[in-house]
C-alpha cells in the first residue's frame, strides 16, 4: 500500500478498503525497518501518530471525513509541533519541545491528516545537502552513497523511499526543489505568503516559503488546500481567499507558452541533466505547449544577491537562541559574554555560525548600504527580469538543480559549489515566485527534476501543466529498487 | 569664558494600549513576574509579530497634536544587540521612515515667554523586559511582562538651554500625552523615560561642542539634577583645557552624578534593516486627518478657554491647565460649587495644591475629591460659613473626617448672620475698650481703616469667627461716629 499516492490511499479509506490506523501502522513499521538505511527523520511520533489515526477512522465512521483524514504525512522539523521535540536539525534545540503547533501543522491536523515523526533537514534550513544536520546526513534513496539535497532532504528521501505519503517542506532558496529533484518527487514552493510562517523556525523571513512534498502533482494540490490561506498571526500572510488547488488539474495544455531561459542552460549544467530536460520539454510541447528561448539576464546575480539578504535576515532571526530561555546553553558559563559565546559557539554547527557571520557583516555600519542595499536593488531587478518574462510567456522551465545527487561529503568543504547547486532555484524565492519540481527522468541512476516557475498565485496553473506531464509519463511512480517492497 | 548649554531630549512614552505592540498580552503594570508574556513576548523559536493598529493610531494622535509631518509609509527596523531581557536579540523599531516626522512644541517659560521647541521626529518601538538582580542569590532574574509594551519615543531638536527649558519641555510633553490619552503619563511606573543629550559651547558660536547623553532617566527632579551635574561637569573639563568625550552616561540618583556608561568607541553596531516580519504601515488622508478632527482640547486651548469662561488671569490659567488630570478637578469644583471660578480657582491653586506638595502627592492622589472641595465652596459662595472657617472645614477634608457638611456641623461653624446677634456683640466690644474707641475717632480718617481691625478682630473672637465679616463691618462703621 506504500506505493500508492495520497490521491489513492484516500480512496482507499474512503471505500473502507483500509482504516487509517492499518495505514499508520504500516508506515510506522516501514520507517522503523528502513529509515536506518536513510535517517530521514530525527524523531517519530508513533503513540500521537496511532491516537490521530484512531480518531480519523472515527470520524470517517461518523460521515464526516475529508480526502486528508486518516491520510499519515511527515512534518519537516523546522514546523513546531506540540509537545514533540522540534529541532531545525540543531543542537541548539535538541532539549526544545514545542509548546505550541505551527499553523501549518494546526491546519493540516484540521484537516485530519496523521503526523508519523519529524524529518532531518540541513541545520536552521541552511544547506543544499543536508550534511549539516546535527542529526547526520540524510541518504539519497537511489543511491545511498549520495545527498538527497537539501534542506528538505528528509522529507524528499523519505517520500521518495514510500516511508511517508507526503512531508512538508520549506524553500528559503530551492529547500523544497531541489531536494525533489534529486530524490525524484514532486515538490511545490508556493507563491510568498501563501502559506502562513507562524510556528516554521525562521531563517530568512523574507524568502522562507513552506510547500507540500508528495510523489504526483494532484497529491500537491490536495495537500496546498489543507496548507494555505490567511492567517492573522502572519503579517507577510497574503489576505484573500485560497484557490482550490485541484480545480485546473485536468486542463487542457493546448496553447500554453513555455519560456526556456537560456542563462538555464549554459556551462554548469550537467550534460545528462540537460538531455533529461530536453526530453521533458518535447514531452510537453506534444501536449500542446509552444515553446521559446527568453532571457533571464539576471541569473547570475541571484547566487551573490541571496547570500547577502538570506544570511543577513538569518544573522537577526537567529539571535534568539542564547542560551538564556530554551534550548542549549553551555556548562558553567562564567559571567553574561561567556553565557552567550559558548552556548552559541558550541550549539550551532559550522554553516550556520558562517552565515551569521556573514550576514552580520553585510548589515553592520559602513557596510550596509554596499551589501544589503545592493542586494536588495538586485532583487528588484530580479522581479522585473521575471514580469518581464511573464508578459511573454506564461510558464518558464528548465532544470530545477545543475546536477543530480552527488556524493556525500563531494562538496561539504567547498561552500561556494555547494551554493551554485540552487543557482536555478534561488531568484524564485528572491521574487516571491510559485515553482515546481517534477521528476523528469534519470542521469547515471539518480532522478533528474523538471523545474516549472510561474507568475504570483499561478499554482493551479502549473499543478495542471505538471499533472498533465504526469498523465503522459511515468518518472514519478519510479521508486528506488531497495524500497520498493 | 561664557558657556551657552545646547539640550536635547529623548522622551519615551509607554502607549496606554490594551495589549503589547506585537502580540496579544496585557500591559498592565504590576503584575506577577512573566504572566503576562506570551509565546511572542518571549521570542519562541517560530513566532511573528503582528501589529497593534492601536499604538499606530495613539502615534498619529501625537503627531497631529504637535502639527508634524506624517509619514504615510512608515517602516519598521530591528536593532539587533543581545541582552537577557531582550528575548529576540533584536528590539522592533523604527530608523528611517518614523511615524511621525518633524513637528514642535510650544513651551511658556517662567518670565512669561513662549518658546517654540523642534520635534525632530517620534517613532514606534516595543520596550523590553526587565532583569531583577536581588532575590536569586547572585543570579539574575528575567521578567517579561513589559517586554513589548508600546513606546513612542520623542526625539527633540537640540532646542533648550538650560534645564528650566528641559523641564518645561519635559512638562509640556507629560501634560499633552495625558491631553490626548495616549499614556498614563505615570513616570514612578516607568510610562516616561527621558535620555539627556547635553553640550556646551562658547556664547555666539554657533558650532555645537562635543555631547554626551545621560540615559533613563524619570522624574523631572532628576532631570533637573542630572543637566545641572552634568553641565558643571562639562564646564570644569573644558575650562580645564580637556575635550568632552561622546559618551553615554548614566545618572546615579542616590549619589546625585552622572557617570560615563560607555563611549563612542564602544557604543553598539546596531546593524538595523527594515523587518522582514512586518509590511510597511501604509495611513491614508482619511484616516490621519479623521484623528485630527477627534483631537480632544488641548492644552493651549484650554489655558485660552480658562481666562474666557470663567475670566482667570493667564497665570491662574496656565496652572490649573497644567495636567489634564488638574483641569478636570478644577471644572469639576466649579461645577458642584457653583461658585466663582475665580473663588475655586484661589482654593485650588492655593490651598489644594499648597497641601499636595506639602505631602508630596500629585492631585491624582489628592485625599480630598473635586466633589467634597466643591460641596465646601457651596457653602462659603451661599454665606453658610466664613471664608475663615472653609479653611478649618478644608483642614477637616484633608483628614477624612467627611463632607463639608458634616464638619460644618460637627465643629459648630456655622456663619452668625442675625444682626441682633452680631449687633450685641459689636456693643459688648465697643463698651469694653473705651480707649480704642477714643483712639479711633480720634485719628484721621486714612488710618482709621487699620485702627477698625482691631474691633473686627474682637467680635470675630467672640463669636468663634461665625459672625459674617461683612455685617460686622458694616455695624462697626455704624457706631464709630
Amino acid at each position: 500500500m506504500h506505493n500508492k499516492t495520497l490521491v489513492e490511499l484516500s480512496q482507499q479509506l474512503a471505500s473502507g478498503a483500509l482504516s487509517s490506523v492499518e495505514l499508520t501502522q504500516h508506515f510506522l513499521d516501514r520507517i522503523k525497518l528502513l529509515d536506518p538505511q536513510l535517517n530521514s527523520f530525527i524523531s517519530t511520533t508513533d503513540e500521537l501518530a496511532l491516537a490521530q489515526a484512531k480518531i480519523a477512522d472515527e470520524l470517517r465512521a461518523a460521515g464526516s471525513a475529508g480526502p486528508l483524514t486518516g491520510i499519515p504525512i511527515a512534518h519537516k522539523d523546522i514546523f513546531c509541533t506540540k509537545g514533540v521535540k522540534t529541532t531545525a536539525g540543531s543542537k541548539m534545540l535538541d532539549n526544545f519541545i514545542s509548546p505550541y503547533d505551527a499553523t501549518v501543522v494546526e491546519k493540516l491536523n484540521a484537516a485530519g491528516t496523521i503526523t508519523l515523526g519529524k524529518t532531518n533537514m540541513d541545520e536552521f534550513a541552511m544547506g543544499s545537502s543536508n550534511e549539516t544536520s546535527f542529526y547526520g546526513a540524510v541518504k539519497n534513496p537511489w543511491n545511498t552513497d549520495y545527498v538527497p539535497g537539501g534542506s528538505s532532504g528528509g522529507s524528499a528521501a523519505c517520500v521518495a523511499a514510500r516511508l511517508a505519503p507526503a512531508a512538508t517542506g520549506t524553500d528559503t532558496g530551492g529547500s523544497i526543489r531541489q531536494p525533489a529533484s534529486l530524490c525524484g518527487i514532486t515538490g511545490l514552493k508556493p507563491t510568498y505568503g501563501s502559506i502562513s510562517r507562524w510556528g516554521m523556525i525562521a531563517f530568512a523571513s523574507s524568502l522562507d516559503q513552506a510547500g507540500p512534498m508528495t510523489q504526483t502533482a494532484e497529491d500537491a494540490a490536495l495537500m496546498m488546500n489543507a496548507m494555505s490561506g490567511f492567517d492573522s498571526k502572519d503579517s507577510t500572510s497574503i489576505n484573500k481567499e485560497a484557490p482550490d488547488y485541484t480545480s485546473e488539474l485536468n486542463n487542457s495544455l493546448e496553447g500554453l507558452k513555455v519560456g526556456l531561459p537560456k542563462e538555464f542552460f549554459k556551462e554548469g549544467l550537467d550534460s545528462g541533466v540537460q538531455q533529461v530536460i530536453e526530453t521533458a520539454i518535447k514531452d510537453i510541447e506534444k501536449l500542446g505547449a509552444t515553446v521559446k528561448e527568453i532571457s533571464l539576464s539576471t541569473t547570475d546575480l541571484a547566487v551573490p544577491a541571496y547570500y547577502v539578504i538570506a544570511p543577513a535576515e538569518a544573522s537577526s532571526n537567529l539571535s534568539r537562541f542564547d542560551g538564556v530561555r530554551y534550548g542549549y546553553r553551555c556548562d558553567n558559563p562564567a559571567n553574561l559574554e561567556d553565557l552567550y559565546k559558548r552556548s552559541r559557539g558550541e550549539g550551532f554547527g559550522e554553516e550556520v555560525q558562517r552565515r551569521i557571520l556573514i550576514g552580520a557583516y553585510a548589515l553592520s555600519a559602513g557596510f550596509y548600504d554596499a551589501y544589503y542595499i545592493k542586494a536588495q536593488k538586485i532583487r528588484r531587478l530580479i522581479k522585473n527580469d521575471f514580469d518581464k518574462a511573464f508578459a511573454d510567456v506564461d510558464v518558464i522551465m528548465g532544470p530545477t538543480a545543475p546536477s543530480a545527487g552527488f556524493a556525500l561529503g563531494e562538496k561539504a568543504d567547498d561552500p561556494i559549489s555547494m551554493y551554485l547547486s540552487d543557482i536555478y532555484t534561488i531568484a524564485v524565492n528572491l521574487a516571491g515566485l510559485p515553482a515546481m519540481s517534477v521528476p523528469a527522468g534519470f542521469t547515471a541512476g539518480l532522478p533528474v527534476g523538471l523545474q516549472m516557475i510561474g507568475s504570483h498565485f499561478s499554482e493551479p496553473r502549473l499543478l495542471n501543466i505538471a499533472h498533465q506531464f504526469q498523465q503522459a509519463t511515468d518518472w514519478h511512480k519510479k521508486t528506488p529498487d531497495a524500497f520498493t517492497k | 569664558m561664557a558657556w551657552e548649554t545646547v539640550i536635547g531630549l529623548e522622551i519615551h512614552v509607554q502607549l496606554s494600549t490594551q495589549s503589547k505592540i506585537f502580540s496579544g498580552s496585557a500591559t498592565t503594570f504590576g503584575a506577577e513576574p512573566n504572566t503576562q508574556a506570551s509565546l511572542v513576548d518571549l521570542g519562541m523559536p517560530g513566532v511573528l509579530p503582528v501589529l497593534n493598529e492601536d499604538a499606530i493610531k495613539k502615534a498619529i494622535t501625537f503627531g497631529v497634536a504637535i502639527d508634524a509631518k506624517i509619514n504615510q509609509k512608515s517602516v519598521f527596523a530591528r536593532k539587533n544587540y543581545f541582552y537577557p531581557d531582550l528575548p529576540k536579540g533584536y528590539q522592533i523599531s523604527q530608523l528611517d521612515l518614523p511615524i511621525v516626522d518633524i513637528g514642535h512644541l510650544d513651551i511658556a517659560l517662567e518670565d512669561g515667554t513662549v518658546k517654540r521647541i523642534g520635534v525632530t521626529r517620534a517613532h514606534l518601538e516595543e520596550d523590553a523586559g526587565k532583569s531583577l538582580h536581588e532575590d536569586y542569590h547572585g543570579m539574575t532574574g528575567i521578567d517579561l511582562n513589559r517586554a513589548g509594551t508600546p513606546l513612542l519615543e520623542i526625539v527633540s531638536e537640540p532646542d533648550m538651554r538650560s534645564a528650566e527649558e528641559a523641564i518645561a519641555y519635559v512638562k509640556s510633553v507629560h501634560a499633552l500625552i495625558q491631553y490626548l490619552d495616549i499614556s498614563d503619563g505615570n513616570m514612578a511606573e516607568g510610562s516616561m523615560r527621558c535620555d539627556i543629550n547635553i553640550s556646551m559651547r562658547p556664547k555666539g558660536q554657533e558650532e555645537y561642542g562635543t555631547r554626551t547623553e545621560t540615559k533613563n532617566v524619570n522624574s523631572f527632579r532628576f532631570i533637573e539634577k542630572a543637566i545641572r551635574g552634568e553641565v558643571i561637569r562639562q564646564i570644569d573639563e573644558l575650562e580645564a583645557g580637556n575635550k568632552i568625550n561622546q559618551e553615554t552616561r548614566l545618572y546615579d540618583s542616590a549619589k546625585d552624578e552622572t557617570r560615563s556608561m560607555r563611549s563612542k568607541e564602544e557604543a553598539n553596531d546596531y546593524r538595523y534593516f527594515p523587518d522582514p516580519d512586518l509590511l510597511p504601515v501604509i495611513t491614508t488622508d482619511e484616516y490621519i486627518q479623521n484623528l485630527r478632527d477627534n483631537l480632544p482640547e488641548l492644552p493651549d486651548q484650554k489655558i485660552e478657554r480658562f481666562q474666557k469662561e470663567y475670566e482667570l488671569k493667564e497665570y491662574d490659567a496656565r496652572v490649573l491647565a497644567a495636567s489634564k488630570q488638574l483641569a478636570d478637578y478644577f471644572e469639576t469644583v466649579v461645577a458642584t460649587s457653583g461658585a466663582k471660578a475665580k473663588l475655586a480657582a484661589n482654593w485650588v491653586t492655593s490651598e489644594l495644591l499648597g497641601a499636595l506638595n506639602k505631602a508630596g502627592k500629585g492631585i491624582q492622589d489628592s485625599p480630598v475629591s473635586a466633589e467634597l472641595l466643591g460641596g465646601m465652596l457651596k457653602r462659603i459662595a451661599d454665606n453658610t460659613i466664613s471664608g475663615k472657617a472653609g479653611k478649618i472645614v478644608f483642614e477637616g477634608l484633608l483628614n477624612g473626617e467627611g463632607s463639608a457638611d458634616e464638619i460644618i456641623k460637627a465643629k459648630d461653624l456655622i456663619q452668625e448672620t442675625d444682626t441682633g446677634a452680631i449687633e450685641a456683640l459689636v456693643d459688648e466690644v465697643i463698651a469694653n475698650n473705651p480707649a480704642q474707641v477714643e483712639q479711633f475717632l480720634a485719628a484721621e480718617k486714612d488710618k482709621r481703616k487699620k485702627l477698625i481691625g482691631f474691633f473686627v478682630g474682637q467680635i470675630m473672637k467672640a463669636s468663634k469667627g461665625k459672625a459674617n465679616p461683612q455685617q460686622v463691618n458694616q455695624l462697626l462703621g455704624q457706631k464709630l461716629k
